[in-house]
């Protein structure tokens, strides 16, 4: 099976039991509030990492390119309350124009 | 039926669809086949686990990298599951279905309800849990398929389009100065990483900053 169809099944099925066991595991054993303030905490770490490998890095190397532009429309749309779609054409847009000239 | 609820539920599904179409195309992108695309959508059916598994296989990254990162994007859900359940008093079948709706999405209808009583707040989680699942999946196979008649990624700006849906995904979670701290130590933690360990070690390694951070909170 290729690595498409592994990561596809275990991801799935790992994230099914873990939302799954929020229905079975009672309330009190998850409490902690460090542990409930490091909970909201990995998402930004994991999303805000994605973002930067994703827009400067290709392969093993780091690479300035024309996703660079495209990122900053976003966070300038961003910064303008734009809605999603917005914020994802506006970026489309620049990097394929960036992309077409150079 | 209560129509605010019913309101609220459509326009977060719909507005839901439009991060489906960026996934499904970035799906594509990253090498899945629209096939694989659905089922994802279908299957995992949580935005930010199904971003990071992409993200992370398209990159490069191994098997574990990818289902690591998303199983702790997917952690949240489970905590959502904790405050729902004795609301929601689903049993058998419909408690399978129930988690497999179990989103920022519907919690967030579900609890805003609150003061309305608890008959309401299953009302919006249903709603909106359904809806977001019958649009998501719809838009995400609408996103496979242009993506697949794009050809190369990079001519129609996809390669950015996916950090900047990324970065939507993110925004709205950095509520304070040490919320952003940590997205930019995080940011830079994964490229300082990247060209010395295994493609998706970069990503998943940043959670420990997210550790750090949330013990530090406590003083």
């Amino acid at each position: 099976m290729s690595i498409f169809w592994v990561s596809l099944l275990i991801t799935s099925a790992l994230v099914f039991i873990i939302r799954f066991a929020g229905y079975l595991v009672p309330e009190k054993y998850l409490t902690n509030p460090t542990a409930l303030r490091i909970n909201t905490l990995i998402p930004i770490a994991l999303l805000s990492a994605l973002v930067a490998v994703q827009s400067f890095t290709d392969k093993a190397s780091i690479i300035i390119d024309q996703r660079m532009a495209g990122l900053g429309v976003a966070v300038i749309a961003l910064l303008l309350k734009a809605p999603f779609p917005v914020v994802v054409i506006s970026a489309a847009a620049t990097s394929a124009a960036i992309f077409h000239l150079g | 039926m209560n129509r605010a609820t019913a309101t609220q539920s459509l326009s977060v599904s719909l507005t839901v669809g439009a991060y489906g179409l960026a996934f499904g195309a970035a799906s594509v992108a990253a090498g899945f086949s629209v096939l694989q695309s659905c089922l994802i959508s279908l299957l995992t059916f949580s935005g930010a686990s199904q971003f990071a598994l992409v993200g992370v296989i398209g990159a490069g990254g191994s098997v574990v990298s990818a289902v690591t990162t998303a199983s702790l994007l997917g952690i949240r859900n489970m905590l959502y599951g904790l405050r729902l359940a004795p609301v929601i008093k689903a049993k058998g079948v419909k408690k399978i279905l129930a988690a497999q709706v179990t989103i920022d999405e519907s919690t967030g209808v579900a609890l805003s309800q609150e003061r309305l009583g608890q008959r309401e707040m299953r009302q919006g989680f249903w709603l909106t849990g359904v809806g977001v699942y019958l649009f998501w999946n719809l838009f995400t196979l609408v996103g496979a398929l242009s993506a697949q008649a794009m050809g190369n990624p990079a001519a129609w700006g996809l390669d950015a389009a996916v950090p900047a849906a990324f970065l939507g995904l993110l925004w709205p979670r950095m509520q304070n100065n040490r919320d952003r701290a940590l997205a930019v130590c995080a940011a830079l933690l994964a490229l300082l990483l990247t060209p010395y360990v295994a493609a998706g070690v970069p990503i998943i390694s940043t959670a420990v900053l997210a550790v750090l951070f949330g013990l530090r909170g406590r003083r």
